[in-house]
């Protein structure tokens, strides 16, 4: 009964925490773009958390450069468990053109494990909601 | 009794990682240090590893808000280096798709001013209209925020009738949005009650602290590189220099405000008057070794390139000067002897954004994971000490 309400409840309010790991910002911008009326995820109960103690989804945007590797590792262990990380924009995934750069470590999974990736340079509002859905899909299953 | 408050990297106040360390006395900052670095990605020694035209793909990632004046500001130096002129039309929609850019920044940037100040609906009704430009970028360039549209001799894509009827339907619409958000901002009690004397910057502070954009607009210092020394169609284009009195965050919404209505009158006059033509020259692959200064007008303030070239079809040196950078010491002093409960709204006043600012070189100690940034004499001061330090070295002969 217990496990049904939390499984429940886990796919009816996944909050979220934005994480900038080194990003442009243009992702950044395009996920709060999505909490906004012409995109709106609010309406999947997903809601944008300041700490990582209150998040279950961490979205990560960014290449991890070396100064935030340790930070990016510290937010992980903050968050409660089950915790999933996407992966938003072509950085976040593998360094998009900062790959090669001397401070760029490449992908976020290079540094914490990762459930759903999302492409695009940077990724549409639209793109965002459907990686949420199907993280959603997953949990599911 | 002194606390020292650390705020950052990651924190509720901010989008991006920048961490600031506030010393308070009770609830007032006595001072304030910034932390950077997080967000340093090396890009400046990565242009010099691409070719022109890769780079302007580069430096459009500097930034995901002003993509556009960063690549503009790129691009207008590489022109000057290779000695080429873009034709009228390109330019038009180059600085066409500039003020729409400006646009767009500052109707994020006043929902983000209301969400600071606890006027959330401010910032959905904001962020809702600004999705009216996106869309017209959209159009225009193929994509919502690195439209990837500006090349070296001109612009990739061509505007057609249909597309400018929209545009000036929807300038109609935004139009009207933006008085409502004129007179919401300046005559609704609590929203000002919030805003005004908060975060003050005197005139003479302004200058001396060589802040930039709206930050020193507001201080009322009629600062604008598109009026001071125009560069591309800037001369030909009326428009004004819009300030204010207030030197408060007030003042930097007020002159954001003023700004947008200018733009609209800017993009009108550049849709009306489109000459006809090509819109891009062809570019040669090499530049002449040269050097060049490149400033450009930012939403946030000047924006200045320095570029370096040797004759090979790649950058000697690529010098980014943000506008945010500009702002930071500025920011320190407005922050001093204010509350703390004011530090994200100050903070956002600059409109800050971190990744365009983050140039500087950190120096991390690998054993305690101590860092410091250090700047050019005290290095060069460390590498004298190291060289005295090692006395036989020094006495060496050469070994051929």
């Amino acid at each position: 009964m217990l496990t049904k309400l939390t499984h429940w409840s886990r796919l009816k309010s996944p909050w979220i925490l934005h994480l900038n790991t080194g990003a442009c910002n243009a992702c950044d911008i395009e996920v709060v773009a999505a909490l906004t009326p012409r995109f709106d995820v609010e309406r999947f109960g997903i809601l944008l958390k300041a700490t990582p103690r209150h998040a279950d989804v961490i979205v990560c945007t960014g290449p991890a450069t070396r100064q935030m590797k340790d930070r990016l590792i510290r937010i992980y262990e903050q968050t409660p468990d089950p915790k999933f990380v996407i992966a938003v924009g072509a950085c976040a995934m593998s360094g998009c053109v900062y790959r090669g750069a001397y401070n760029v470590i490449g992908g976020i999974d290079q540094v914490i494990p990762v459930d759903v990736y999302v492409p695009g340079c940077p990724v549409r509002p639209d793109a965002v909601i459907d990686g949420v859905v199907k993280l959603l899909n997953k949990l599911k299953g | 009794m002194k606390f020292q408050i650390p705020i950052g990297p990651q924190h509720p106040a901010l989008k991006e990682p920048i961490s600031l360390r506030m010393t308070v006395e009770g609830e007032i900052i006595r001072d304030a240090d910034l932390r950077l670095g997080y967000n340093h990605r090396g890009l400046e020694k990565l242009a010099e590893q691409k070719t022109w035209i890769q780079n302007i793909y580069l430096t459009e990632r500097i930034c995901g808000i002003c993509s556009h004046s960063h690549t503009t500001c790129y691009v207008q130096g590489v022109e000057k280096l290779m000695e080429i002129e873009p034709p009228k039309r390109g330019q038009y929609i180059r600085y066409l798709v500039s003020e729409l850019e400006r646009i767009h920044s500052h109707l994020l940037w006043l929902g983000v001013a209301g969400h600071e100040a606890g006027f959330d609906s401010f910032f959905m009704y904001t962020w809702r209209d600004r999705e009216i430009v996106m869309d017209i970028l959209e159009i225009i360039s193929g994509n919502r925020v690195h439209y990837g549209i500006n090349t070296i001799g001109g612009v990739r894509r061509d505007l057609d009738e249909q597309q400018v009827k929209h545009i000036l339907d929807s300038l109609a619409i935004l139009r009207q949005r933006s008085e409502y958000y004129q007179h919401l901002g300046t005559n609704e009690p609590s929203f000002v009650a919030r805003l005004a004397g908060v975060g003050y910057l005197s005139r003479e502070d302004a200058i001396a602290l060589c802040a930039v954009g709206p930050t020193v607009r507001a201080s009322g210092v009629p600062m604008d590189v598109r009026k001071d020394d125009p560069y591309g169609i800037y001369d030909e284009v009326p428009f004004e220099v819009c300030t204010a009195e207030t030197c408060d965050v007030l003042g930097r919404t007020v002159v954001r405000i003023k700004e947008l209505f200018q733009c609209y009158n800017i993009i009108e006059y550049l849709l009306k008057n489109l000459p006809t033509g090509p819109v891009a020259v062809r570019a040669p692959r090499r530049a002449k070794p040269n050097e060049v200064v490149s400033r450009y007008e930012a939403p946030r303030g000047e924006n200045i390139h320095y570029i370096k070239s040797n004759g090979t079809d790649k950058p000697e040196r690529l010098k980014v000067r943000a506008p945010t950078l500009g702002n930071y010491a500025a920011t320190i002093k407005m922050l001093k002897n204010g509350f703390i409960a004011d530090v994200p709204l100050i903070f956002a006043a600059i409109d800050p954004c971190i990744c365009c600012a983050e140039r500087a070189v950190a120096l991390v100690d690998a054993r305690s994971g101590q860092e410091k940034i250090i700047s050019m004499n005290a290095l060069k001061q460390l590498s004298r000490q190291v060289a005295a330090g090692n006395a036989r070295k020094r006495e060496a002969e050469w070994p051929l």
